[in-house]
């Protein structure tokens, strides 16, 4: 686990040493604030609601140009090579890439309070949909990050991660909508609406915490970088 | 120190490596030599278990590459082609995050950088990005990366490729001094390189080891007039077994015929006099000789020879 923290810190410090990150946080908060005032005052409810809605679609681009570079650029580079003759394990790297790009996805959540401090002044909303809403956002955020290593672990090319990665996630987040449910026979509709990303975050956007919904994103996030560590490790 | 066996690896349909043995002893220098492609790098990846062999195995420090990878990677430094950096990173950053993922205590890792640093000279870039290096200072960067935990191991691939004369000679000086302790292994597809910096070669071609020796020996097989070129009048077959009867001959190749001369060359460890025999040689058996000269050979020639012969 020590190793794990090492390479937190090194992959956390490393998306400030390009103006890259704060740009990308710049973006990112310009974005919401313009989405969600741009509705918020016409609908005139004190509530965070359309600003969840929005996030999975935002976490869609997001997460992959956060993880895009984590391993595609180690390839490009070949320090890939000097990782992995480090006396170190496989699991500790992903992990330590993990969690710094989930850390880099949390900063700039955490920097989304003014929506709630707006929300909060000019009304009196319920905390328990705003508190589920930001922890789901989290596992969401979780996964998409996940899915986003993995796509960039099996490239050298960060455009190709990129999209590999958005190609996954919308997949993930289409299978359990409507339109798409509609569409097939109805004896799979249970398991696809599960495997959709979005309706488990609407469930925790409720403020209602099921183990159901908690469960299926720590299993995707284990199963994606899983498939990230054995990628890194077959191309051997 | 490090036991290889039988190693092979295969990538697709080509054969990378192909069943290599050998052996180094503790503090032994050894040079990997062969052209691109001939299987250097591959051998070296397996010893530093960043690929898993397809068969045979090998032990460093008395630890099996596939059964303790972690146990073998603690023991080796390991300074990878091309000499891959973290440009974003400072120097002195880059030497910390490598010390902290080898293990050294915290109390020591700055005693250990300033070793590394004041050893490879880089003590003048210490406050610099490793993007701003120059790529000599670069390749002092990645040794004193393969060195920070003071391994047992040092496995260099192409140390010097790509730096000027005077950079090469540095790094070289560098080598010779650390391998005053340390077990090397280094690759270079230059002969004077190795020559200059190992204390035994083993030339590689097509995956395979198709010569090894100390230096001096290579170069004893071939170098200063070693080799004699001799034109002689006279049956092919009785020359060929005349010259090969004499006293410290080596080797005699017939090189070719042209109107009833035939071309020889000759390898010995004694020209001079061997020069003589051969006057006599062809003296005694009543033929003539028009042409009688020491060719100068250098161990690019054995190289070539032996990886030429390997080919064909």
């Amino acid at each position: 686990m020590r190793n794990t923290g090492v390479l937190f810190w090194k992959e956390f410090k490393s998306y400030f040493s390009s103006p890259v990150a704060y740009i990308f946080i710049i973006a990112f908060l310009v974005v919401t604030n313009w989405l969600f005032f741009r509705t918020f005052f016409l609908a005139n409810q004190a509530s965070l609601r359309p600003f969840f809605g929005l996030l999975p679609w935002l976490f869609l681009f997001l997460a992959p140009a956060i993880t895009m570079r984590s391993w595609a650029e180690e390839k490009k580079l070949g320090t890939i090579e000097i990782l992995m003759t480090l006396p170190v394990r496989p699991y500790e790297v992903v992990l330590g890439k993990f969690f710094s790009a989930f850390a880099f996805l949390a900063l700039n959540l955490a920097l989304t309070f003014p929506l709630v401090a707006t929300v909060m002044l000019l009304g009196d909303p319920d905390p328990g949909p705003i508190w589920g809403g930001y922890a789901g956002a989290c596992l969401l955020g979780g996964t998409c990050i996940a899915i986003g290593l993995f796509a960039s672990g099996i490239t050298e090319n960060q455009i190709a991660a990129f999209i590999v990665a958005i190609v996954i996630g919308f997949t993930f987040l289409i299978v359990g909508e409507n339109m798409v449910l509609y569409s097939l026979p109805s004896s799979w509709g249970p398991v696809f609406s599960y495997l959709g990303l979005g309706a488990h975050f609407q469930s925790i956007g409720r403020g209602v915490i099921d183990s159901r919904d908690i469960v299926y994103y720590f299993s995707m996030i284990g199963f994606f970088l899983l498939l990230n560590q054995m990628t890194i490790e077959g191309g051997k | 120190m490090i036991e290889v066996e039988h190693l092979s690896k295969n990538y697709g349909a080509t054969r990378a490596v192909q069943d290599i043995s050998f052996r180094v002893e503790k503090g032994e220098v050894i040079g990997f030599l062969g052209p691109n492609g001939a299987g250097k790098s591959t051998t070296m990846r397996m010893l530093t278990c960043y690929i898993s062999p397809d068969a045979g195995t090998a032990r460093i420090a008395g630890f099996d590459i596939t059964a303790r990878p972690l146990e073998v990677k603690k023991r080796i430094g390991y300074l990878p082609e091309n000499n891959p950096l973290y440009l974003d990173m400072g120097v002195i950053d880059y030497l910390k995050f490598i010390a902290a993922l080898r293990g050294i205590p915290g109390g020591r890792v700055r005693e250990r950088i300033r070793h590394v640093v004041d050893i490879c000279g880089l003590s003048s870039m210490a406050a610099k990005d490793v993007g701003e290096l120059s790529k000599g200072y670069r390749q002092r960067l990645g040794l004193a990366q393969a060195l920070i935990h003071d391994p047992d191991v040092l496995i260099l691939d192409e140390p010097t490729i790509g730096l000027d004369p005077h950079q090469i000679i540095e790094i070289r000086h560098l080598i010779k001094n650390i391998g005053r302790e340390k077990t090397i292994i280094l690759s270079s597809h230059i002969l004077p390189e190795v020559a200059a910096t190992c204390d035994r070669v083993l030339i590689l071609n097509r995956g395979s080891i198709v010569g090894s020796g100390t230096p001096e020996e290579l170069s004893a097989l071939s170098s200063g007039g070693q080799a004699i070129v001799a034109v002689i009048r006279g049956p092919r077959d009785r020359v060929e077994a005349a010259l090969s009867a004499i006293e410290a001959v080596v080797e005699v190749r017939h090189l070719g015929e042209d109107a009833g001369l035939q071309r020889f060359e000759l390898l010995s460890l004694e020209a001079d006099a061997v020069c003589e025999r051969i006057f006599f040689a062809v003296a005694a058996g009543g033929w003539s000789l028009t042409e009688l000269r020491r060719k100068s050979i250098n161990l690019e020639d054995v190289f070539l020879d032996l990886t030429m012969r390997e080919a064909s």
